[in-house]
């Protein structure tokens, strides 16, 4: 049984001790994906209805591939710190929510490898 | 000393129920859900860079895919959501300097960003008919 006060319990375990950090990043990914996002949708209309190789070539040239990869490594890590909000907020059970976090993670790390991966293959070739 | 204090069955914060329903309102919720599509969204963006990368057969795959009725709807919900988030985001960034809170205002950038995003994927879509088809 514990003699602490319920206000000397808590202090401290409030918070991740990262909330300003976890925010700072939200805005400055989401400051960025705003024009790489532009970047991105003009790089899709430049493709649709091209076939493979004309695809490969735009998407593999230096300054397409480089918008694709800032694009990419931006809303991936923007998405991922929302995703954690969300969990931290909908998901209260300790293990479910360390579940939750951990499989984020794994999904945002890739999807992120996963597109930069391709990218880079097709700027550098085979 | 032994005793342990009950603790007091504080009031739970009024939730959804107790508001009548405002724009602002489903716009919060909305740019949570479009964040959430976007989030699964950005798996079938690495398909489609791997399917890229892999060869034409893969990338066929996706094109044939992306022309069906079910990709078709996907992709006009991708650009729709896309813009909608991406506008959301912007109107959040004008919060986060402190303007744009008074009653009139927010609810002019709500109307502003419906407005914008849907406008934004008609005419994103009317020209990628009309130059594709």
């Amino acid at each position: 049984m514990s003699m602490r006060t319920p206000l000397g319990r808590v202090r401290g375990l409030g918070s991740a001790k990262s909330g300003t950090e976890h925010f700072w990043a939200q805005r400055v990914t989401s400051v960025a994906s705003i024009p790489l996002t532009a970047g991105f949708i003009i790089i899709v209309a430049m493709l649709v209805g091209r076939n493979h190789a004309a695809t490969v070539q735009i998407l593999g040239s230096p300054l397409v591939a480089l918008t694709m990869i800032l694009f990419v490594a931006t809303i991936v890590y923007h998405m991922w710190l929302g995703m954690q909000v969300i969990i931290e907020d909908y998901v209260n059970d300790p293990l479910r929510k360390s579940i939750a976090a951990m499989s984020n993670t794994f999904f945002s790390v890739v999807v992120a490898l996963a597109s930069i991966f391709a990218v880079l293959r097709l700027s550098f070739g085979v | 000393m032994a005793e342990t204090r009950v603790p007091a069955a504080r009031p739970l914060s009024p939730h959804l129920q107790v508001y009548r329903l405002s724009l602002t309102m489903v716009m919060s919720g909305l740019h949570r859900i479009t964040g959430i599509f976007l989030y699964f969204g950005a798996a079938a963006v690495a398909w489609w860079l791997i399917a890229a990368a892999s060869g034409p057969n893969a990338y066929g795959y996706v094109q044939w895919f992306m022309g069906t009725w079910i990709g078709r709807l996907f992709l006009l919900g991708y650009t729709w959501t896309l813009i909608h988030h991406t506008l959301g985001g912007i109107r959040h960034l004008i919060w986060d300097t402190g303007r744009g809170l008074g009653a009139s205002e927010r609810e002019w950038l709500a109307v502003a960003t419906l407005f914008g995003s849907v406008t934004c994927t008609i005419l994103l879509w009317v020209a990628g008919y009309f130059f594709v088809g």
